[in-house]
């Protein structure tokens, strides 16, 4: 004889389970929070590297890790209509600040790369070719070699990069610019403060939007 | 029922590995284990697109074949059983090449990846014996959906 079973409690309990485990994958691709920026940081020794008006109602400090692969995927995607639309047309300044992670091995070595383009001006076009290039050289043995291509095709002179990249200039500022990160709550990248606001993750062209203006509105009301 | 729970948490978990290899997350939630390291090698990609990707279409395939294969019309056939037995034998062969990965070549354990391994190990364990026990038995059951 046939047991007749009934599957609407079944459907109830997947229900929960794909809703709960959403919610989770949701949760894990980062959040905001409101933060006061510490003294300590705001006058930091190192401001970062920025672009944009010095007059912008708007500071947008990101934190980020070259070897990130959700860092290499806001640049590639979002951060050129960051650019074109907040950037460019003066409302918000974008500063970029390192935070190496420690599970990435190669991270400090891009950072100093960076750092030594920067020495030259040219911090955000080293900036691109790390993020755009961040799948060859990741799996490269001998990274530096690549970098060292990177640093011809912008264009900057190459003993002047391979002197700083040998002596590790900026290796001590970028342990300290990331031990700051630490300091005021940034445990992953990319980390944005907007405003008052810290949201970590990937976020949206959208999300990014949204938020400058809320920063925006708190500005003028000050 | 016990093999549509386990390939939608399945999916669920392959989906996360999925977003985050694709840059939508930020950092992955691995406690003390290496799932960038795994997550980041060479192999992780498989044929030009993630490995991850493959447990998403994967589960979800089990997850549709399970599911209906507890509607009136096919719960008394074989079929869908052995569809799942297939998909997730795959699964499990897959899984333990990944396996071997994790262990002789990258050198790291990613505990998302083991748990998926784990998951589909179960499903095509249950699969199996649902099989059998059809073919043996030749129960029936009817659903009200």
């Amino acid at each position: 004889m046939a047991q007749s079973v009934n599957l609407k409690p079944f459907y109830a309990v997947l229900g929960v389970i794909a809703v709960a485990g959403g919610a989770w994958i949701i949760s894990a691709g980062g959040g905001s929070s409101t933060i006061t920026l510490p003294e300590m940081v705001t006058a930091s020794a190192f401001p970062g590297y920025a672009i944009g008006s010095d007059s912008a109602p708007v500071e947008v400090i990101e934190y980020a890790d070259f070897q990130c692969p959700a860092c290499a995927m806001f640049a590639i995607l979002t951060a050129p209509d960051v650019k074109s639309r907040l950037v460019n047309s003066g409302r918000i300044r974008w500063v970029f600040r390192d935070y190496p992670l420690p599970i990435h091995d190669r991270a400090p070595i891009a950072h100093l790369a960076a750092a030594c383009a920067g020495e030259q001006g040219q911090f955000w076009a080293m900036h691109d070719q790390l993020f755009y290039n961040q799948g060859a050289w990741v799996q490269d043995r001998r990274p530096r070699r690549l970098f060292a291509d990177y640093a011809q095709a912008i264009g900057i002179d190459a003993q002047g990069f391979d002197q700083c990249m040998d002596e590790q200039r900026h290796l001590d500022r970028i342990a300290a610019t990331r031990n700051e990160g630490q300091q005021i709550g940034i445990g992953s990248t990319p980390s944005f403060i907007i405003g008052d606001q810290l949201v970590a993750g990937s976020i949206s062209i959208d999300q990014f939007i949204q938020l400058v203006e809320r920063a925006e509105q708190a500005a003028t009301r000050q | 029922m016990v093999v549509a729970t386990l390939a939608l948490v399945g999916l669920l978990l392959a989906v996360y590995l999925w977003l985050w290899k694709i840059g939508f997350l930020g950092a992955i939630a691995c406690g003390s284990g290496s799932c960038e390291t795994v997550q980041l090698s060479e192999h992780a990609v498989f044929l030009g697109i993630p490995v991850a990707f493959y447990g998403v279409v994967g589960y979800l395939a089990i997850l549709v074949v399970s599911l209906l294969g507890l509607q009136p019309r096919w719960l008394e056939r074989r079929e869908p059983t052995f569809v799942v037995v297939l998909l997730s034998g795959i699964g499990v062969a897959f899984s333990a090449y990944l396996t071997y990965l994790e262990a002789f070549v990258i050198e790291a354990w990613c505990r998302w990846c083991l748990v998926s391994a784990g998951i589909i190990l179960l499903i095509f364990a249950t699969a199996l014996v649902e099989s059998f026990t059809a073919r043996s038995t030749g129960s029936v059951l009817s659903v009200d959906s």
